[in-house]
């Protein structure tokens, strides 16, 4: 579950004002907006990067308004990825494990479950100068999936992507939603992304102002 | 109306016939000024070095030229008795180039330690006053050296005497006066290095649960590691051709005080100019060693 009650945020000369959103457990949520309506922003805050000026967070039925990023339990995909060019891709499945003092053992068993839901078997040794856009989405997911986080933050994933390799990755965010039955707030402009994975759909305005779509007319229309 | 605006375009719009195609003059004189003055600016640079190199080698005592097989072989003996070898041989240089070393690399990994927090700082957070402590940092680059020097020196006027004469015209006074000069160095490419790490794989990692310290460690450290280096060298070698504040705040005491900057300027003023360029030569070639760290490993975006 992801729950903003009046929400307003304050960016430099940017504002967003009284945002209110609910996303109901287990659902995928996308949220459509153009550039520049503040969607980074409000991830940023939801992810407690970035400080609100008023309202309220609650992640899984939990109020997480004040708390730091790490226990949150949310896990955040940024927009291309943001691997760590040090890191090889098994570093990257495990670092948030090893941060939680998790047994090697656990931690192996971890990062293969991953490599299996996520077919990164191949590339698990590899470091992310040498993977392509679609695989390393796939390991920026894995890394936020590892922890087993109540929520997902996908920050305009599947932009840049060429068709083959975008409907791969819609097909898998679909399966991934499915086995873990985490909460999924997916942020992008492509209305057809959101038609093909929403369970519920919302829109930004420039004024940041949030509108949910009506899902039976959306659908009717299509 | 829309007629008329049809006519006001076709007034106006360029006619393929009645103008002359436009010719773009040639781009060779460009390239030539450019081309002369980068190489003008080269060659002084080679020559000088080159200028270092014969000398030494003409400089040679007349007994030695006056064994029977460096009469036969003359250029050998030159190559043989070149002043760097004496050089090298005396004791007071060979102390001063000892106190150089290891001066210089106290100096460069006390200038990391505090240039790194002072970069990341600067390059991250927003603060009131954050341009005036930008200048303040600025301070020891643009500051005259002697200047450096002199306010070391009154800064331990006020100090405790028993401070000030374990420090000044001693060996720690050394070290502190290529700090002030080298650190700020350091700091700048350390900034420049944080400003160039993209700000979010530090978010990320923070979503996955590490803590600030621990997202430096794991994610920002290992990414700044070319620029670590490049601060670290370039503060050593800042370091190592410090003068001024030294002149000023450690003295030139031989055999104490004297690091290879230092020996330049003692073998100058007594005239013995062979030993001062045979020194410098020591010198140059360990800056060309450090430049040669700094292309290989450190990174090539950042400039100073």
């Amino acid at each position: 579950m992801i729950t903003l009650e009046n929400l307003t945020i304050q960016a430099g000369d940017f504002r967003l004002n009284d945002l209110s959103l609910h996303i109901p457990t287990g659902d995928y949520g996308v949220l459509m907006g153009e550039t520049g309506s503040g969607k980074t922003t409000l991830v940023e805050c939801l992810c407690g990067l970035r400080s609100q000026e008023k309202g309220k967070i609650k992640l899984a039925g939990r109020d997480v308004t004040y708390l730091r990023p790490g226990e949150r339990n949310i896990g955040y995909v940024p927009q291309d990825g943001a691997l760590f060019p040090n890191m090889t891709v098994r570093n990257h499945l495990a670092l948030p494990l090893s941060i939680r003092k998790w047994k090697p053992e656990a931690i192996a068993q971890r990062t293969e479950q991953l490599s299996d839901l996520l077919g990164l078997g191949s590339l698990l040794d590899r470091f992310p100068a040498t993977l392509s856009g679609g695989e390393t989405q796939r390991v920026a997911l894995g890394r936020a999936l590892a922890f087993s986080p109540s929520t997902l933050v996908l920050d305009e994933p599947l932009s840049a992507m060429d068709d083959h390799t975008h409907q791969q990755m819609v097909k898998l965010l679909k399966n991934v939603q499915q086995w873990t039955s985490v909460t999924v707030l997916h942020i992008t402009h492509s209305r057809e992304e959101a038609r093909q994975l929403a369970d519920c759909q919302l829109v930004m305005r420039q004024t940041g102002h949030l509108e949910p779509v009506n899902q039976q007319k959306e659908s009717a229309r299509s | 109306m829309k007629t008329l605006s049809n006519n006001d375009e076709q007034k106006n719009a360029p006619n393929p016939q009645t103008n002359p195609a436009h010719k773009v003059r040639s781009d060779r004189p460009f390239h030539i000024a450019f081309i002369l003055i980068a190489g003008t600016y080269l060659l002084l640079l080679l020559v000088m070095l080159l200028a270092d190199a014969s000398y030494m080698f003409q400089e040679n005592s007349p007994e030695v030229l006056s064994h029977d097989w460096s009469i036969a072989h003359p250029w050998l003996a030159r190559i043989v008795n070149n002043p760097i070898g004496a050089a090298l041989s005396d004791s007071n240089i060979q102390y001063s180039i000892v106190l150089s070393l290891v001066s210089c690399t106290i100096t460069a990994m006390l200038s990391l330690v505090v240039a790194i927090p002072v970069g990341y700082l600067l390059s991250r957070h927003q603060f009131f006053g954050k341009n005036l402590i930008d200048a303040i940092f600025d301070i020891p680059i643009v500051l005259p050296p002697l200047v450096v020097g002199l306010s070391l020196l009154i800064l331990f006027q006020y100090a405790p005497p028993v401070i000030r004469e374990q420090v000044v015209y001693q060996l720690p006074a050394v070290v502190l006066a290529q700090f002030v000069v080298a650190c700020a160095f350091a700091v700048r490419t350390m900034r420049a290095t944080f400003d160039l790490i993209d700000t979010r794989r530090e978010k990320v990692a923070l979503t996955l649960g590490c803590n600030k310290a621990q997202a430096f460690r794991l994610v920002v450290l290992p990414e700044a590691k070319s620029g670590i280096l490049t601060a670290g060298t370039l503060a050593w070698a800042r370091a190592l051709g410090e003068f001024g504040p030294l002149l000023v705040f450690a003295g030139a005491t031989r055999g104490k005080t004297e690091v290879l900057s230092t020996t330049v300027f003692l073998e100058l003023s007594v005239g013995n100019l062979g030993a001062a360029v045979a020194v410098s030569l020591i010198m140059i070639m360990a800056a060309a060693t450090v430049l040669i760290i700094i292309r290989t490993w450190g990174t090539n975006k950042l400039t100073l």
